[in-house]
């Protein structure tokens, strides 16, 4: 099998891959998408046949090489071959987030000075349509669904169908033309323009070239033994580098087929019935899956909650164990092989997860509870750390040496390096180009020798020379005595309690550290119901007495915990309250990859840090809110501040 | 969901006002689906409509509005056919109706939907929309009991049907969820499908946005003009939220203790003296 994957040297852009795709297994499926609830696929040969037609398509609407083209949606395959079709006539495509609200867009629109956008549906051109003064660069707009845009003006508005219809009656006159810049295009070239989510400030645009994305995928394919048997869900949204990675590049490398959901909401359900065998998540996803199993064993009857905790604690015991390949006994062997029977194998299909051959997490840190949960249950779950300048993929952890608290050894290819401050560099075949139109940025992040910064502050341990990531290098800060300050490392271990969904710590520069915390309305309302607590809003749920008690048993666990590490005994949290709303990327709180904008937070609460610290009993608070179309409104309520045990931590004390 | 649904209708912009922008052609509406004339319906001694016409046109969203007890929902049922009126005539596709039977009512092309949802609170949304397809059902039950043949043919042309409602109306997600477990918003949406999967002449919304929130309101909204707009389905709609009305409606009939009181295009209704007055509150003497 291995030698079917694409050969090296020639192949270096997707249209050549394509081609390759097409001739060596061209009745392959390729893309399957679930329409009108029946999946539908198209092999290798049928989608060449398609993306050939787009390309020919978008040359006769005058693409030229070298533009910049915006491909705005959810996953479905027409976009992703809409991508591969730019790229055939020379140009860039830019995948944007698509839940991104008007103003975001426009600002990357702008940015990238799209001439052609390709666009899923009427929100998607509307959305243009409120910015397009802004945007003089743009010329011509192409969508899929057809919906409620009948009526458009259409003289520079075009459906998709029509491009193909066009790039077909034009392959005699075009065909050629496209082929000769096919082929003028290399490895060297550039592939993708990907706008990172910016966890500070304004998003960048980071581009690829065809050798970042495709030796880089290379290499992971054969890390990982991925084939052309294999399979993948693309759900994650288009403009995320991994998505890029996973759906496009490792899979026109191996010739693996991608399935794109019928909706974000059925995506559980497809995953199901879809059974990928290589499985991509953020941790966020994991613990969603998790929480709603212990939701639905919280409802099962007795006898089958006692079977099913008798063998998840057998699994914790042996499963890690058995999938590492390392000694278990025989007895211990037979009674995992009965569970697997009777508890494991129907909870993984119930998951979707019974095919998972590889599965990876990243983006944040996982909690080890829930890793183990997975791991436990033979599914062969691992971490990877990457960022979207290294073309994802910085380290990796390689089969028999997973665990929780680190990220793996550098991938194939990649050279690490700790600076003094304790920053993680890296160099390797992924380095991105270049940051589009921001020189300074481009210095700033990657020097002379190709070494690039990755903003993260980090440490090597000895012996397994796997990397543990600690912050984001910025985010380490020091206390008002001089005590080392990591709020992610401590907002993690918080966020690891089911209840708590978010959770943001301050503390730099001060002389003791204070939270928020936001609840994780999904397992806190369950509990609620379970325990006959009626509600009427986030708001008042969050507010109740015995959410408190329960986040402050939470609270004082975690300080429990980091009064151990002599490190970080120092971050313990004095006092927290409940967020009233949660954070939210519309408000500018978290990035569309939700991650927590800290200054944005800090700014638009300060009068509720100025509370924590003051020592205030309660404190009210009023917070503007964006609602999804863009219009605003405002939450106000009196929040609780609670003030949490501490414990002495003994190092501390004897310091003094 | 709400955020595509909030682009149909935002408050400050009428429906007229983003067709400007775009630059989309104004409608134009086809020869007249239904004909209403100097209907009277009494009960016993209570006149609940009084020598009432007017017309529906094809392709028409249509909208009758009124007070609380204006005689709304009695309209609605004499234009599907469940109250015959003591006088006046109603003339549906140039013929002049007589009384029906309830089957007779069922297959004439007019499907509605309930102020208050009647839907199988116990079967699945995708079972709940496919009975709205059983006037398309030809075969003899014994044959769809064998599902052989042209019966399987018929429930595969059935099901596609349906699933192209379900894409519509993007409840993909809740397809096997049995209806009683869906929150109200979502319930008036499968009420809506089973009424399409009958692909009605004339579709008749009965308050289709009562006792929703502000973003199931957008989201409604949206589903009623893309039907108006993809299916060319005519469509007449009761409503007592004057502002939503008056965003999406083509003409509107405004009526107040039974009789006529208004008619016409949003705005000219907007400016007529006497619906101020109705919906104001001006003493009746």
């Amino acid at each position: 099998m291995q030698d079917a994957v694409a050969p090296e040297g020639v192949l270096d852009t997707f249209p050549k891959l394509l081609e390759h795709n097409a001739r060596m297994r061209g009745d392959r499926p390729a893309s399957r998408e679930k329409m009108f609830g029946i999946w539908q696929s198209w092999t290798w040969a049928e989608v060449r046949e398609e993306t050939r037609a787009l390309a020919v398509g978008f040359m006769a609407l005058g693409l030229k090489p070298g533009e910049r083209v915006a491909v705005i949606g959810k996953n479905r395959p027409r976009l992703y071959w809409s991508m591969v079709a730019v790229q055939w006539c020379g140009a860039i495509p830019v995948p944007l987030y698509q839940d991104a609200v008007a103003e975001e867009m426009a600002y990357v629109l702008e940015h990238a000075e799209a001439t052609v956008a390709v666009v899923e549906d009427q929100e998607q051109v509307d959305k243009v349509l409120a910015i397009k003064e802004r945007l003089p660069a743009l010329r011509r707009m192409v969508y899929l669904d057809r919906r409620g845009l009948r009526k458009y003006d259409h003289s520079e508005l075009h459906p998709m169908d029509d491009v193909e219809r066009l790039g077909r009656a034009k392959e005699g006159e075009l065909g050629r033309a496209l082929d000769a810049e096919a082929a003028r295009h290399g490895g060297g070239d550039v592939c993708v323009m990907l706008y990172t989510s910016g966890t500070t400030g304004r998003s960048k645009g980071v581009v690829l070239s065809n050798d970042n994305i495709i030796v880089t995928a290379r290499a992971s394919v054969a890390f990982d033994g991925l084939t052309e048997e294999d399979s993948v869900l693309a759900y994650l949204p288009m403009a995320w580098v991994g998505d890029y990675i996973f759906s496009m590049g490792q899979a026109y490398v191996s010739g693996f087929c991608v399935c794109c959901p019928e909706s974000p909401e059925t995506m559980l359900s497809d995953l199901k019935e879809i059974g990928p065998t290589y499985f991509f998540a953020p941790p966020r996803i994991f613990e969603t899956l998790l929480t709603t199993v212990s939701i639905r064993m919280e409802d099962a009857g007795r006898l089958k909650k006692r079977i099913f905790d008798h063998f998840m604690a057998h699994a914790r015991k042996v499963g890690p164990d058995l999938l590492d390949g390392r000694p278990v006994g025989a007895l211990d062997r037979l009674w995992y092989g009965i569970g697997e029977l009777t508890v494991y194998g129907p909870l993984k299909n119930a998951l979707g997860l019974s095919r998972v051959r590889v599965g990876y997490t990243a983006g944040e840190a996982i909690g080890p509870e829930i890793f183990r949960f997975y791991r436990s249950l033979g599914i062969n779950l691992k971490q990877l750390y990457g960022q979207t300048e290294a073309s994802v993929f910085i380290t990796v952890q390689p089969d028999g040496e997973v665990r929780a608290d680190t990220v793996g050894v550098p991938a194939p290819g990649v050279e690490l390096r700790i600076a003094e401050n304790g920053e993680v560099y890296y160099r390797s075949p992924g380095v991105f180009l270049e940051y589009f139109k921001n020189p300074e940025a481009t210095a700033e992040t990657k020097d002379a020798e190709g070494w690039v910064a990755t903003g993260d502050a980090g440490f090597i341990e000895e012996g397994s020379g796997h990397l543990r990531i600690l912050d984001r290098a910025k985010d380490v800060g020091q206390m008002a005595d001089g005590a080392v300050f990591a709020p992610k490392f401590v907002e993690n271990k918080l966020k690891f309690y089911p209840a708590i969904l978010e959770a943001v710590v301050f503390g730099a520069g001060r002389d003791r550290c204070v939270a928020f915390v936001n609840i994780d309305i999904s397992a806190v309302g369950a509990w609620a119901e379970r325990n006959n607590i009626a509600y009427a809003s986030y708001q008042e749920l969050a507010a109740h007495p015995r959410v408190y008690a329960m986040v402050q048993e939470s609270v004082e666990e975690v300080n429990r915990d980091l009064a151990d590490d002599p490190l970080l005994s120092a971050c313990q949290i004095h006092r927290f309250l409940i967020l009233h709303k949660e954070l939210d990327a519309d408000d500018g709180e978290m990035t569309r990859t939700r991650k927590v904008r800290r200054r944005t937070v800090s700014e638009r609460y300060a009068p509720l840090i100025d509370a924590l610290y003051a020592g205030a009993p309660s404190v009210y608070a009023e917070v503007e809110v964006t609602y999804e179309d863009g219009r605003k409104g405002a939450i106000a309520g009196t929040l609780e501040i609670r003030d949490a045990k501490v414990v002495p931590s003994p190092m501390r004390q004897a310091a003094e | 969901m709400s955020l595509e649904a909030s682009e149909a209708a935002p408050d400050d912009r009428t429906y007229a006002k983003i067709e400007q922008e775009h630059g989309i052609e104004p409608r134009s509406l086809g020869g007249v689906l239904m004909e209403v004339r100097d209907i009277t319906l009494r009960f016993g001694g209570v006149e609940a409509l009084k020598a009432i016409s007017f017309d529906i046109r094809e392709g028409e969203l249509r909208a009758i509005i009124g007070p609380n007890g204006a005689g709304k929902s009695s309209m609605l049922n004499v234009i599907n056919g469940f109250y015959h009126p003591q006088e006046g005539e109603v003339v549906f596709r140039g013929e002049r109706r007589g009384p029906m039977k309830p089957h007779q009512i069922a297959r004439q092309g007019i499907a509605r939907t309930f102020q208050n949802i009647a839907l199988f609170k116990g079967m699945s949304t995708l079972d709940n929309i496919m009975t709205g397809r059983l006037t398309h059902m030809r075969q003899p039950l014994w044959m769809q009991a064998i599902w052989k043949g042209p019966a399987e043919r018929e429930e595969v042309e059935n099901r596609r049907r349906v699933e192209e409602i379900i894409d519509f109306l993007e409840i993909q997600a809740i397809r096997k969820t049995p209806v009683g477990r869906l929150p109200y918003g979502l319930q008036k949406r499968v009420e809506l499908g089973r009424a399409l999967a009958a692909e009605p002449k004339l579709l008749l919304l009965d308050e289709p946005m009562a006792g929703m929130n502000v973003e199931e309101k957008e989201d409604m909204c949206r589903f009623i003009l893309d039907v108006n707009d993809e299916f060319g389905t005519t469509i007449a709609l009761i409503e007592h939220d004057m502002g939503v009305v008056m965003d999406i409606a083509d003409r509107v009939v405004v009526l107040d203790y039974g009789k006529k009181i208004g008619d016409g295009t949003p705005e000219e209704v907007r400016a007529n003296q006497a619906v101020i007055d109705a919906y104001l509150g001006v003493s009746h003497d």
